[in-house]
């Protein structure tokens, strides 16, 4: 099936298949969202725990979906792999970082004997939520903005600037990229807790009316953030691939010619920001507890625009602007041939993974989690 | 290729990649073997209905759960270490080494991290079926991702499948198959996690062993540990069986390795197998010390073991460095001479190529296809550079043999007094029980270092030297990681253990 693929075709698919990856990771982060709603908008200790174990049953697919990312990165566009994390090294320790912290806190927080205490536990948690999410963010900027870095005649990278990745932060497109997917996840955080909580119990009826109202609010303050990153899209100065020669060019308006260029990329991005845009008005207008999927469907179709937009229509993924020539395509970074057509048929078992998890998410989340069942339930004392 | 090499740096990036490793190492062994434990008693429960199997299943399944947690957090910095710390090794492998890491997330992560919640707090909202397929699927998970993950680290050992393009300046896949099902990786694999079995059996029985002992849930100490002793008897015939192979291959593919495992200097036939010893740490490859200032041999055995053949000659250090034209072993001076001229002509080829000068670029082409072999030792600065720390993994694997050796006696004797169900009086054995814990982690890690110092300077054995496989980074960089990494590990390590010994002392649910 796939050994009939060209190798530019098997880049393209692979692009894609990355795109799609990622595009789930950045719907799943309503946990992070979730982790930060933690603390920001539960009042009592019912209302954290509600939370907490909330998104204690979903935290490990984000969190191995952003190790597939990796993965899958490092399997199909290995270059990459290899000139970012070894080049923007701090950036990418920073974010690992506050994923170590977040792997033990849910596990932890509650647990008698902890060390650090309950409330050390749930600030990890809002540090991964924020900061972490945020540079993600800022990473996913450079795909646009660019990195300082050279490359040899081996491939072996230099990084030119001595902050080591850190150096995105202080690019405006990046920091708003990264702004806008911190309160993209807060709303959708807020509208999956809506919708997986039980607010039957005195200490948690005030709960569900204050994360409609900040799913409302993050979606106020994330709108700036999505204005300006689209408005910097239409004007900015974009890497492109001279087709003839594979060499990097400067394009004026590089991002709005992709858009345009790929019309239904145009279309994912605007139905996508129509989904989240209802889904948060449903959710603070009615008492549906719905927006979850609807939001959840927008951000990835906005997501997929997003990778694709920095991937394809002959654009540099990820731009040096120390030296031009080093930038990153898809067709210079990839695997070869043979790779990627093995990798695509293990690629052929994702559906089934998703299907099982579709079907145990299902399964799991018919019964909403009740303050009763984490005080008296079957599995109370494994609660977070 | 790295013009200004900076030993420091790798040395760090080393100590770097160890640390975490080893750290993750404490709880990956009791992640695959306790699940497949938990699997078992629930499966007790399953069939007779017995809700003291129940009880069983959950108390065990509170620690996995905390071991668990710790055991992701250390496991995500492995992954993109590779990317941070070795970043040309993740560009000259990634088109063979990327598809195993891939392939684990897709094929085991997904399984784990969907089935881990599941298990847990889905006993009220899935049939007793669908539960228990459940908990099979959290250990078939971890296993999984253990499969795949040692194919990659098979691979390291020793490169197979795969072509060197020099369009490209890396190594490219050439046959999947080869990759995954190399004897190598799928001797690691059945050694890894049998031994791995053998440490969570050790848990199992060292936790009941001190309920035993204080006096306290009898009954679940009791049936606890003998399904533990059963497997733990089980996998130590399967870790016996795996580690002979592996000696066995290991011989075949990583000479250097096996002979730094003997602190053998001078090769010869009918090599016998040190059994007690104790290395000269003063001895160097090429010098007329003795290799050892005491030593109790076995004799033929090493052959044998390496060989299945007790006259077979079983090469030494200085064999592998110097050169041993009688046994048709070639310098390692001579391999460096080789791959310099492999790493010219490279050169020499990528020039051409830039300048478009075909004579000149199949000229070199050529030249490197005769010395491709070597490539890596061309970038070795002398001979002596490619032997390994002699005395640590010598030391390492009599370790891990011994205890392995020790391993089925203590499990023997835990059924034994199970069986005349006396095993609470035997405070002695109970202790033991305990202090076998750590034992069992001794073993296992010794088992890495074996694997993996053994392996130096190699990161891919015979093709990449670790100071080429590198990042471009200051030893300052590294160094601060380092200690952000150590103090970071350690702080929740305490509180695993703190939060275990809670557990364990709050015990099973009441009745």
């Amino acid at each position: 099936m796939f050994t009939a693929l060209q190798l530019s075709q098997l880049q393209q698919l692979w692009w894609a298949i990355i795109s799609v990856v990622g595009a789930l990771f950045i719907f799943l982060t309503f946990v992070q969202g979730g982790q930060t709603l933690l603390v920001t908008e539960a009042q009592n200790n019912m209302e954290r725990r509600a939370i907490a174990n909330s998104l204690g049953r979903k935290w490990e697919l984000t969190f191995t979906t952003l190790v597939l990312f990796g993965g899958a990165l490092f399997a199909a566009f290995p270059l990459f792999y290899a000139t970012s994390f070894g080049g923007a090294y701090w950036l990418w320790i920073a974010i690992l970082f506050t994923f170590i912290l977040q792997a033990v806190s849910y596990e932890f927080r509650g647990k008698p004997g902890n060390l650090l205490g309950t409330r050390t536990y749930d600030r990890f948690l809002f540090i991964n939520g924020s900061v972490g999410l945020f540079l993600i963010g800022v990473a996913i900027g450079t795909f646009f903005t660019g990195a300082d870095f050279s490359l040899n005649e081996f491939n072996a990278v230099t990084w030119q600037h001595p902050l080591r990745g850190l150096e995105a932060i202080l690019d405006l497109f990046n920091v708003t990229l990264g702004l806008f997917l911190v309160f993209l996840a807060r709303m959708l955080g807020a509208m999956y807790l809506v919708n997986n909580i039980d607010f039957i119990h005195p200490d948690l009826l005030g709960l569900n009316d204050r994360l409609r109202r900040s799913a409302f609010k993050s979606l106020l303050l994330a709108l700036p953030f999505l204005l300006y990153v689209l408005a910097s899209w239409a004007v900015m100065t974009g890497y492109a691939v001279e087709q003839a020669h594979g060499r990097i060019v400067l394009e004026e308006g590089k991002y709005l010619h992709n858009l345009l260029a790929m019309p239904a990329n145009l279309v994912l991005l605007g139905f996508g920001f129509v989904l989240v845009l209802l889904a948060v008005i449903i959710t603070r207008r009615t008492q549906s507890s719905r927006g979850i999927w609807l939001g959840g469907f927008g951000s990835i179709l906005m997501a997929l625009a997003i990778f694709f937009t920095a991937g394809f229509n002959n654009t540099a993924f990820y731009p040096s602007r120390f030296d031009l020539q080093s930038s990153l395509t898809i067709a210079n970074a990839s695997s070869s041939r043979y790779t990627l057509t093995v990798m695509s048929y293990v690629a052929l078992a994702v559906p089934i993974v998703l299907a099982y998890i579709a079907y145990f998410w299902h399964r799991m989340d018919a019964k909403k989690i009740s303050a009763e069942e984490i005080i008296r339930g079957e599995s109370a004392r494994e609660m977070y | 290729m790295l013009e200004h090499l900076d030993l420091t740096m790798v040395n760090w990036a080393r100590a770097q990649f160890a640390l975490t490793a080893m750290y993750h190492w404490l709880f990956v062994p009791l992640t695959l073997g306790l699940s497949l434990l938990l699997a078992f008693f629930e499966t007790l429960y399953f069939k007779t209905g017995n809700a003291a199997w129940k009880r069983i299943t959950k108390f065990w399944m509170a620690l996995f759960a905390i071991n668990f947690a710790i055991g992701v957090a250390t496991g995500i910095i492995l992954e993109f270490e590779f990317g941070t710390n070795w970043s040309n090794y993740s560009w000259m492998v990634g088109d063979i080494f990327g598809a195993p890491l891939a392939i684990e997330g897709i094929f085991a992560f997904f399984l784990e991290a969907t089935f881990f919640s599941v298990m847990f707090f889905g006993w009220d909202r899935l049939s007793k079926g669908m539960h228990l397929f459940s908990t099979w699927m959290v250990a078939l998970g971890s296993n999984l991702s253990a499969v795949w993950i040692l194919v990659a680290n098979g691979w390291m050992q020793h490169p197979v499948g795969m072509a060197f393009n020099p369009d490209r300046a890396r190594f490219e896949m050439q046959d999947f198959w080869a990759v995954a099902g190399s004897p190598v990786a799928i001797s690691k694999f059945t050694h890894a996690t049998s031994s791995s079995f053998q440490l969570a059996a050790f848990f199992v029985i060292g936790v009941s062993s001190w309920f035993l002992l204080k006096g306290r849930h009898m009954e679940m100490a009791k049936k606890s540990i003998i399904v533990a002793a059963v497997l733990g008897l089980l996998s130590s015939g399967f870790v016996a069986f795996t580690g002979d192979e592996a000696a066995h291959t290991t011989a075949r593919v990583q000479p250097m390795k096996l002979a730094a495992m003997e602190n053998l200097y001078t090769g010869r036939a009918g090599a016998g197998l040190v059994a007690l010893g104790v290395p000269n740490p003063e001895k160097r490859p090429g010098d007329n010390r003795d290799a050892f200032l005491f030593k109790v041999e076995i004799p033929f055995l090493l052959s044998f073991l390496a060989n299945r053949d007790p006259r077979s000659f079983v090469p030494g250090i200085n064999d592998l460095v110097y050169g041993n034209p009688d046994r048709q072993l070639l310098a390692t001076g001579k391999k460096i001479e080789k791959g310099q001229i492999a790493i010219a002509s490279l050169k020499e080829y990528k020039k051409a190529r830039a300048n478009n000068d075909r004579t000149r670029s199949a000229a070199a082409l050529s030249n490197f296809e005769n010395y491709k072999n070597f490539l890596g030792y061309g970038y070795l600065k002398n001979p002596e550079e490619a032997v390994p720390p002699v005395v640590l993994v010598f030391y390492a694997f009599r370790i891990m043999v011994a205890l392995g050796t020790l391993f089925p006696l203590i499990f023997a004797a835990f059924l034994f007094f199970s069986y005349k169900d006396t095993i609470a009086r035997q405070k002695w054995l109970l202790a033991l029980g305990i202090f076998s814990i750590f034992l069992a982690f001794v073993a296992s890690e010794a088992g890495w270092v074996v694997a993996e110092v053994g392996r130096q300077p190699w990161a891919i054995q015979d093709l990449l030297p670790v100071s080429v496989a590198r990042s471009n980074l200051t030893a300052a960089t590294v160094q601060t990681t380092f200690f952000l990494f150590l103090t970071l590990f350690t702080v929740l390590l305490i509180a695993e253990v703190r939060i275990m010994l809670n557990q364990i002392k709050q015990g099973p649910e009441a009745e």
